[in-house]
C-alpha cells in the first residue's frame, strides 16, 4: 500500500481555529482513544504500543512500549510519568508548536500511558521560556479536570489521575532525563548516575517513565487506529509518521510531518529548496548534538538506521540547514559556546573541555590560531568524548569532529585568516520576506 | 559575566554570592506566603515546589530577593544555601531587578547566522544597555538567549517569554518604540504582551486567562500541512477501526 509523501497526523488540526480548546478536540474525536484504552487491560495497552513500533522522539529512539514494560509492577511505591517538554536542543522546535496547537493530544496520551503503567500522577515538565505554551497546557489540564478526564474516577472508571504542569527555569541540561528528575525535585538540574534507571528509581526514587512530548502525543492515534495502521508509515524498524523541523537557509522553513525514512531531498523540495541563488553546504539531521551531514547525504533515509549508517544520529529530526555563505568555524564555535554555557559543571572533562575548545575555536575564528590547533581540538575532543558523565559532552564533540571531518581546510585557514574575511557574515543574514509579511498580518487580532 | 571575557576563567558554576543581599526591598506579603503553600500542595513532596516558588518570588519582587529565598527555605524546611544553589543554577532567575519588559535575542548558531547577532547589537544600542543589564528607568532588560525552540521562525526574539518571530532590525526597533510608548503589542503567536513579572506569575502556576489569545499555530508551523493540503496528502485511513465501547470500564 502506498503512502502519501506527507502524512499529517499530529499536525492534522494545526490549521483549525482554536484547535487547543477541549470542545474542538472532542469534536474531532478527542478522548475516544482514552475511553477505548481504559476499557482494555494495562498489559494490552503496553502490547499495542510495543506492536506499533513507536520509538521515543526525544532523541535516542528507544521503543516506547518496551520502556513502559520495564516499570516493576511488584514495586509497592507509586509509579510516575514525566513528560519531557524541555525542548532545548538547538534546532529542535516541534514540541512547542504541537503543545501550543493541540495540548489535549498530549493530555489524552498521558491518560493512556499512565493507565498502561499504573501511574496516578504525571508531570509535564516544560521549559520556562515558552509562556504561551504553558498557558495553553495549564488551560487544557484544567478543562480536562472539569470534564472528568482527570481527577478521581476518570471516565466513569475507578481510575484516578492527576497532572501537574511544571515550568522549568532555563537550563538545557534539564532535558536529560535524570537531570530533569532532579530539577523536578527542586534541585539543581544535574544528571544522575545510572543505574539505577528511572524505571526502577526515578522521581522520588520511585519507578518513573520519562517520555518526550511527541512520543506520548503519538499514543492516542495508535490506540484509535491500531498498531498496523501506525506501521503503514515509516520503515521496518522506524515506524510511524514524525515531525521533521526544517530551519535555516531554506525557502519555507517549518514543520513537515512525514513517514520516518523520508529523505532530506524530499523534504527540502517540499520546502522550496535552499533560498534562491544559494546551495546547501551542510545540515544537522537531529539537532546540534548530532554529527553534521553534507549534500552527499541528501538521499539518506531519515530514520534511526539510515542516519546511523551515514555516521550520524536521527536525534530530534531537527534539520538545521546552512548554505555556502556560512563559515563552519563560526557555527562550530557558536555551538560549542552553547554547550559551554549549558554544561552543568558536574564533571571535569565536559566543564573544562568545553571551555578550552571555545578558547581554541575563538582563536581560529579570529584568524589568530596556531599551527596544530586542529589537532589540539581533536585531542581535547578525544579526552572529553565517552569520558563524561552524560551525553551532553558527546554532543558537542560530535559537532566539532564532524565539522572538522568535512571542512578541515576552513579550520586550518584560521591559523592566518579570520573566518569573517573568508565568509563575510552579512552574506548569511536571511529574513525570509514573504513569511515576514505574513506574520505582520497575522498579528492575531480576533 | 560577559561570555567573551577571554582571559578570565569563568566556571560553569555561577557564584551564588551574586544574589544581591544588600537590596532588602521586598513586596512579599502574607498572601504571597499563602500562595507558596498552595504551590507546595500540588506536589507529592514539598521540595518539588521550589522552582515555581522562585518564579513567584520574581513575580512579586522582580528578582530573586533575599526575603524570597528566606521564605522558600522556611516553607520547605531547607537551608537558604540550598535555595541559593538552585536559584543560581537556572538562567531565568535574576539576581538583579529585571525590567518591566524583558527582551531576549536568540544568538544560538542558526538565529545568530540569520541575523540574531545583528539584532542583539542593535538592541544594545537602542536600549543603551549591555546584555544582563536593565535600563535606569526600569523599563527594559536585555538578555542573549539560547535556542528558544523556534528555529523555523529565525531570527527569534522574546519579550517576557512570548514569541516575537521572524524579526528584522526594523521590526525590532518598532517593537521597542511601541513598548516604550506604552502601546499594546501582541506576540506573533501568543497573547498581548503583559509584563515580565506577570509572565513569571503564570510560570509559577497561576494562570492569567490569556490562553485563548493568539492563533493555533504560526505560519512556519503550518508550512508542511499547507503543502499536504495542496496535494491532498494525508495519513492513511485506519485498516478497520474496532468499535469503541462507550463508557467502558476496567
Ligand atoms: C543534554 C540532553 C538534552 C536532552 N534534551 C531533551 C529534551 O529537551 N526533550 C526530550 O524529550 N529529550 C531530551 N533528551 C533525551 C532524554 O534524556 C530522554 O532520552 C528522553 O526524554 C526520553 O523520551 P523518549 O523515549 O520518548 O524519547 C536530552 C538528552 C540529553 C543528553
Ligand atoms: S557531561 Fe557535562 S552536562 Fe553532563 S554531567 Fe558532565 S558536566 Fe554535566
Ligand atoms: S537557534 Fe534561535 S530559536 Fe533555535
Amino acid at each position: 500500500m502506498s503512502v502519501d509523501i506527507l502524512t499529517p497526523s499530529l499536525t492534522e488540526s494545526w490549521d483549525q481555529p482554536e484547535a487547543w480548546k477541549l470542545a474542538n478536540y472532542e469534536a474531532r474525536g478527542g478522548y475516544q482513544a482514552a475511553r477505548k484504552a481504559l476499557a482494555m487491560t494495562p498489559a494490552d495497552v503496553i502490547t499495542l504500543v510495543k506492536d506499533s513500533g513507536l520509538r521515543g522522539r526525544g532523541g535516542a529512539g528507544f521503543p516506547t512500549g518496551v520502556k513502559w514494560s520495564f516499570i516493576p509492577q511488584n514495586n509497592p511505591k507509586p509509579k510516575y510519568l514525566v513528560i519531557n517538554c524541555d525542548e532545548s536542543e538547538p534546532g529542535t522546535c516541534k514540541d512547542v508548536p504541537m503543545l501550543m496547537a493541540t495540548p489535549h493530544t498530549l493530555v489524552e496520551g498521558i491518560i493512556i500511558s499512565c493507565f498502561a503503567v499504573n501511574a496516578h500522577n504525571a508531570f509535564i515538565y516544560v521549559r520556562g521560556e515558552v509562556l504561551h505554551v504553558i498557558r495553553r497546557l495549564q488551560q487544557a489540564v484544567a478543562e480536562a479536570y472539569q470534564a472528568g478526564y482527570l481527577g478521581k474516577g476518570i471516565l466513569g472508571t475507578d481510575y484516578d489521575l492527576d497532572i501537574v504542569v511544571h515550568a522549568g527555569a532555563g537550563a538545557y541540561i534539564c532535558g536529560e532525563e535524570t537531570a530533569l528528575l532532579d530539577s523536578l525535585e527542586g534541585r539543581r538540574g544535574q544528571p544522575r548516575l545510572r543505574p539505577p534507571f528511572p524505571a526502577v528509581a526515578g522521581l522520588y526514587a520511585s519507578p518513573t517513565v520519562v517520555n518526550n512530548a511527541e512520543s506520548i502525543a503519538s499514543v492516542p492515534a495508535i490506540v484509535a487506529n491500531g498498531a498496523d495502521w501506525y506501521k503503514l508509515m515509516g520503515t521496518e524498524k522506524s515506524a510511524g509518521p514524525t515531525i521533521y523541523s526544517l530551519s535555516g537557509h531554506i525557502t519555507r522553513p517549518g514543520q513537515y510531518e512525514a513517514p520516518l525514512g523520508t529523505t532530506f531531498r524530499t523534504l527540502l523540495d517540499l520546502a522550496g529548496g535552499i533560498r534562491a541563488g544559494h546551495q546547501l553546504k551542510f545540515f544537522t539531521p537531529g539537532g546540534s548534538s548530532t554529527p553534521i551531514l553534507t549534500p552527499e547525504h541528501l538521499d539518506v533515509p531519515l530514520d534511526y538506521e539510515g542516519v546511523a549508517a551515514a555516521g550520524s544520529i536521527l536525534g530530534t529530526k531537527a534539520l538545521q540547514t546552512y548554505d555556502e555563505t556560512v563559515s563552519v568555524v563560526r557555527t562550530t564555535l557558536r555551538y560549542t559556546e552553547f554547550y559551554k554555557h549549558e554544561s552543568c559543571g558536574k564533571c571535569t572533562p565536559c566543564r573544562e573541555g568545553s571551555w578550552w575548545l571555545v578558547q581554541t575555536l575563538r582563536n581560529l575564528e579570529a584568524g589568530r590560531g596556531s599551527e596544530g590547533d586542529v589537532e589540539k581540538l581533536l585531542d581535547v575532543c578525544d579526552n572529553v568524548s565517552m569520558k563524561s558523565f552524560c551525553t551532553l559532552a558527546d554532543g558537542f564533540v560530535a559537532n566539532i569532529t564532524s565539522s572538522i571531518k568535512y571542512f578541515r581546510d576552513e579550520f586550518e585557514a584560521g591559523y592566518h585568516t579570520p573566518a569573517w574575511e573568508l565568509f563575510p557574515y552579512e552574506k548569511s543574514i536571511y529574513f525570509p520576506y514573504e513569511r515576514e509579511k505574513l506574520i505582520v498580518n497575522e498579528v492575531a487580532d480576533k | 559575566m560577559s561570555q567573551h571575557d577571554e582571559h578570565h576563567f569563568v566556571s560553569a558554576y555561577d557564584d551564588g554570592s551574586r544574589i544581591d543581599t544588600t537590596d532588602r526591598q521586598t513586596n512579599i506579603t502574607p498572601e504571597t506566603i499563602a500562595e507558596m503553600r498552595q504551590i507546595v500542595a500540588r506536589y507529592p513532596e514539598p521540595r518539588s515546589a521550589l522552582l515555581p516558588m522562585l518564579h513567584l518570588v520574581q513575580s512579586v519582587d522582580g528578582r530573586i530577593s533575599d526575603a524570597g529565598v528566606n521564605a522558600c527555605a522556611d516553607i520547605l524546611g531547607i537551608s537558604t544555601a540550598q535555595v541559593n544553589g538552585v536559584a543560581t543554577f537556572y538562567t531565568m532567575y535574576k539576581r538583579r531587578p529585571a525590567g518591566e519588559h524583558h527582551i531576549g535575542v536568540c544568538t544560538t548558531t542558526l538565529c545568530a547566522v540569520m541575523g540574531g547577532d545583528v539584532l542583539l547589537a542593535q538592541m544594545k544600542d537602542k536600549l543603551g544597555i549591555d546584555e544582563d543589564e536593565t535600563t535606569p528607568d526600569g523599563k527594559f532588560s536585555l538578555e542573549r538567549l539560547e535556542c528558544n525552540a523556534a528555529c523555523d521562525f529565525a531570527p527569534v526574539m522574546m519579550v517576557n517569554w512570548e514569541f516575537m518571530d521572524c524579526m528584522t532590525p526594523e521590526k525590532a526597533n518598532e517593537l521597542i518604540d511601541k513598548l516604550a510608548a506604552g502601546k499594546e503589542v501582541r506576540s506573533t503567536r501568543g497573547a498581548r504582551l503583559t509584563s515580565w513579572k506577570q509572565a513569571e506569575r503564570v510560570l509559577a502556576g497561576f494562570p492569567d486567562g490569556l490562553a485563548d489569545e493568539g492563533p493555533t499555530a504560526g505560519p512556519a508551523s503550518l508550512e508542511g500541512l499547507r503543502v499536504a493540503r495542496e496535494h491532498g496528502w494525508r495519513a492513511p485511513k485506519a485498516p478497520s477501526v474496532p468499535q469503541i465501547e462507550e463508557g467502558g470500564s476496567k
